[in-house]
């Protein structure tokens, strides 16, 4: 589209749009240096819900649960996602529309109907619901978000350099270690980032899957802010925001420092 | 060693086509190259020259024939246990090592020791004329220097035969040329055999030892590269080659070994060396090259020499090309040396002038029409 | 045809290295296999179980008896449910209308900006989504309560008397829903705009149209697709919405992603549930074909 300066009135409705996308978050994070418990008003600054949440040994729990469960099943999805998108994007096989159409259920399916499902499965099978089975839940739906990533950017792969590799005396397997992993890389780490921030955030399906004793942390927020709603859990989410903050910031200046070699 | 370097026995190599069908990519191509020699596989694209270099590497498996490199079958043989080495045309670099790590990739695969590795890549990339890039990416090269990089890695490795694919294609017209006359004089130092495809047949002709001209999977004709210009054996390879002009006509009779066709329209029969088997009767076409044909002002000869009229002219500078009409809307191209330097314009043939052409039957080729 | 490279005699084995290597439809069944294998235990079969369940009936103690029948399908035509049914379908579509409302100018606006500036405030708009999703709900409570900020800055500044009643009901539900999914919208939107041609504006311009008739004749149709996109991508999952109902609509505001949550984990009727599941299901899948079918599945929904 054109370049030429957008209309006054289009400015200030931006302006206002982004006011709007901001400005809860904003009052979250005033709000959690209110002295006040019930946040109404604003009293005075305090750092005391922070030493509270640091204390709450609820949220620390579920903080460490929340980021073993996204390691662990970004670490699986994305491997066993590379391979599938590996397989579709180069490979003709039988059942091929199959697997295909198997990847896009979590993408169509509403996250409610999943997330029933898969408690119905465990049950009848069997599994006790827990950590383990909100594992299995969330390798389950990363897998199609990994391969779709990785298949869009394997679309411009060009594959002359395995050829290349193989003409030079590198069997397939040296070929894919050497030369097709280190250059689908960037797409695969993509796959891996989006998996990770999806299984950090997941509510839905983990709540079904998390049985009566294991909580992450967005199961501990909703409780927090259904039952026990203190300035603790502006402090909880203003950390949050924080750590996001500086994880985007971190990897935007990684990216940056790539591009310049 | 065996009698050839590489060898291609009567293979056929057969793909799907996306409408459910197949088609023969390499159909009956026997080839028998030679050690040391500069060999080109020259045909349009599609033709089958590349899937018939990618045969010989190993990427693809014959359907049926066999392939041979210094005198052992291949059979199903993977790319990384043959003798070979491939010059890419998309050069195929691997972007995420650096020029050294690129070129040392396949001594890596041979377990080479690594000072012998620095000593190895220095000596190619130093073959190639590419010093000081060691620890550049091949992002940050030029497309001239990528290619060089393609073919250090490929040398390095020593092998027997180097496999090249259109590898010059990519550059611009100057530094192609440059490159035409490198890459023959590398071939000459080093000593191995080259297998060169290309679809450019003036860059075929400067750098082959021998020419094999492919169309739709089948060898045409193999030769030096003035057997293929100057005896072509149908009418594709004296059409694809060079320039021509083409009469038909009907084979007539043999006089002595030169062969007489009736053309329409021509008074006097065309006479022409004739490949064998021609039988009376039989439609040919007879092909004689634009530079070959002389414009006289009187009749001057008495085999070949017909009346003409000349239709237009273009002067390119070194030459003049004339077009004529030599009966019943036959034209014919001429490329007349401009020999002489004159600026006066009486030196230039006229639209209308009425001259005489003579086709040397020596000149003259009658090619079965297929 | 034997090997005379390594000897082999010419009938051999059954390599599974040889074969994995030789055969290229082999090479990809083993990439798949552990995917097809995964998804299969952990997607499709609890699908299918979901599917059966829909035509099983509760038993007295809440186990489930394993009789076919379409009870629950026909229980689904009462009144209730129906009126369950229309009210998230009614949701869905004016979270739809919104973000279009809010997404599209902002969109454009980020379409007309220079080139260097754009995936910056892309990036602003994605950046509070990077937090948790709960959170961001909660800032809305915060802001909506009756004793929230909204209504203590209303008082305060004596715009109103009484403070308004907002949170617990559908109002505060439409909010928020905007809120989440205004991304959804705003992004397909922006490739669609991104990809308009200036020339063809130009051209427009050229032969006459003053800037609103070429938005209205030009640049609106073409961003057709991404608003289809932007539709499917919010209109969906708008519907099968059940945490912020249940966070803030109170009581009344009942959709039918809350309907199978109670059905599941608190009625413990779970055929009814599963046959509630598959009626969100059927709608969806009917809207998707119905997207593909129009549009196919162009790049605006690469989002």
């Amino acid at each position: 589209m054109s370049e030429k300066k957008p209309a006054f009135w289009l400015r200030v409705f931006a302006i206002l749009a982004y006011a709007y996308i901001y400005f809860p978050i904003l009052i979250l994070i005033i709000f959690s240096f209110n002295t006040q418990k019930i946040n109404v008003r604003w009293e005075g600054f305090t750092l005391h819900w922070y030493d509270v949440l640091f204390h709450d040994s609820n949220v620390l729990l579920a903080v460490r649960n929340t980021l073993m469960i996204a390691c662990v099943s970004t670490l699986v999805a994305t491997v066993i996602g590379t391979l599938a998108a590996l397989a579709l994007q180069r490979y003709r096989f039988p059942g091929y529309t199959a697997a295909e159409s198997a990847l896009y259920i979590p993408v169509i399916v509403p996250e409610v109907v999943m997330g029933i499902s898969l408690l119905a499965f465990f049950v009848m099978v069997g599994l006790k619901l827990g950590l383990t089975t909100i594992t299995l839940s969330h390798i389950a739906f990363n897998i199609p978000f990994v391969t779709l990533v990785v298949r869009a950017r394997l679309h411009g792969f060009d594959k002359s350099i395995e050829e290349a590799s193989m003409d030079l005396g590198a069997n397939e397997m040296t070929t894919f270690w050497r030369v097709t992993l280190p250059t689908i890389m960037p797409g695969v780490l993509s796959g891996a980032l989006l998996a990770f921030t999806l299984s950090l955030d997941d509510y839905v399906i983990t709540y079904f899957t998390a049985g009566p004793g294991a909580t992450t942390l967005p199961l501990r927020v909703f409780s927090m802010v259904r039952f026990a709603v203190t300035p603790e859990v502006n402090a909880l989410s203003t950390l949050w925001v924080f750590t996001i903050f500086v994880v985007l910031l971190a990897s935007q200046v990684i990216q940056r420092r790539q591009e310049h070699h | 060693m065996s009698e050839f370097a590489v060898e291609m026995r009567d293979v056929i190599k057969i793909f799907p086509t996306p409408e459910g069908g197949e088609v023969n990519a390499v159909d009956h191509v026997t080839l028998q190259i030679k050690h040391g020699e500069f060999f080109s596989l020259l045909g349009p694209s599609g033709c089958g020259k590349t899937t018939s270099l990618r045969l010989m590497a190993g990427f693809e498996w014959p359907t049926s024939g066999e392939v041979c490199i210094d005198g052992k079958l291949m059979g199903r043989t993977p790319p990384y246990l043959r003798t070979v080495n491939t010059v890419f045309q998309s050069y195929a670099l691997f972007q995420h090592m650096t020029v050294f790590q690129n070129v040392a990739f396949g001594l890596e695969m041979e377990k080479v020791s690594k000072a012998e590795i620095t000593r190895r890549v220095g000596e190619a990339l130093e073959m190639v004329k590419l010093v000081g890039m060691n620890n550049r990416k091949p992002k940050q090269l030029s497309g001239g220097q990528q290619q060089r990089v393609a073919l250090a890695r490929a040398l390095v490795k020593r092998p027997a035969v180097l496999l090249l694919d259109e590898p010059l294609g990519a550059l611009d017209l100057k530094l192609r040329k440059e490159m035409q006359l490198e890459l023959k004089a590398l071939q000459e130092q080093v000593g191995i055999t080259f297998i060169y495809v290309t679809h450019d047949q003036e860059e075929a002709l400067v750098m082959s030892d021998r020419i094999a001209v492919i169309s739709q999977g089948k060898v045409l004709q193999i030769g030096i590269p003035a057997e293929i210009y100057e005896r072509p054996n149908c009418r594709f390879v004296a059409d694809f080659i060079g320039e021509t002009n083409f009469l038909f006509g009907t084979f007539k009779s043999w006089e002595g070994d030169m062969a007489m066709v009736s053309v329409p329209g021509l008074e006097a029969e065309v006479v022409g060396l004739g490949a064998k088997g021609l039988s009376s009767g039989q439609k040919v076409i007879v092909s004689v090259r634009p530079e070959k044909i002389l414009i006289s002002e009187g009749s001057v000869f008495k085999q070949n020499c017909f009346q003409a009229r000349v239709v237009d002219t273009a002067y390119v500078g070194s030459d003049t090309r004339v077009i004529l009409d030599i009966g019943q809307g036959t034209r014919l191209n001429v490329w007349e040396r401009n020999k002489i330097s004159t600026i006066d314009p009486c030196a230039f043939y006229q639209q209308g002038q009425e001259v005489w052409v003579t086709l040397f039957p020596e000149n003259t080729q009658v090619l079965a029409e297929v | 045809m034997s090997n005379i490279q390594t000897g082999k005699p010419a009938l051999t084995r059954f390599s599974l290295r040889k074969t994995l290597r030789e055969n290229p439809t082999a090479q990809g069944l083993a990439l798949i296999s552990p995917t097809a294998i995964y998804l299969l235990l952990f997607m499709v079969l609890p699908m299918i179980l979901v599917v059966l369940l829909s035509f099983m009936i509760r038993g007295p103690y809440g186990n489930v008896v394993y009789r076919v029948n379409i009870q629950n399908y026909a229980r689904l035509a009462d009144p209730l449910y129906i009126r369950i049914l229309v009210f998230s379908l009614g949701v869905g579509a004016a979270t739809t209308v919104f973000t279009i409302l809010i997404g599209y100018p902002l969109a454009y606006f980020i379409a007309r900006t220079p080139a260097r500036q754009r995936s910056f405030l892309l990036f602003l708009i994605l950046l509070p989504f990077w937090t948790n999703f709960i959170i961001r709900i909660y800032a809305w409570i915060m802001i909506l309560r009756t004793e929230g900020f909204l209504n203590s800055v209303l008082l305060h500044m004596g715009v109103i008397n009484v403070p308004l009643n907002i949170l617990y009901t559908p109002t505060a539900v439409l909010i928020a829903m905007v809120y989440e999914f205004l991304p959804f919208m705003v992004l397909p939107l922006y490739t669609s705009l991104e990809k308009i041609e200036n020339a063809q504006l130009e051209a427009a311009a050229d032969l006459g149209a003053r800037p609103w008739r070429t938005f209205l004749r030009v640049t609106l149709p073409l961003s057709v697709p991404g608003m289809i996109a932007g539709s499917i991508l919010v209109f969906i999952p708008a519907m099968g919405m059940f945490v912020v109902p249940d966070l803030m609509g109170g009581a009344k505001t009942i959709l039918i992603g809350n309907l199978i949550r109670n059905q599941f984990l608190v009625s413990r009727d779970w055929p009814f549930g599963a046959a509630a599941s598959m009626l969100l299901l059927i709608i969806t899948l009917v809207f998707t074909l119905l997207y593909t079918r129009k549009a196919g599945f162009g790049e605006e929904l690469l989002v």
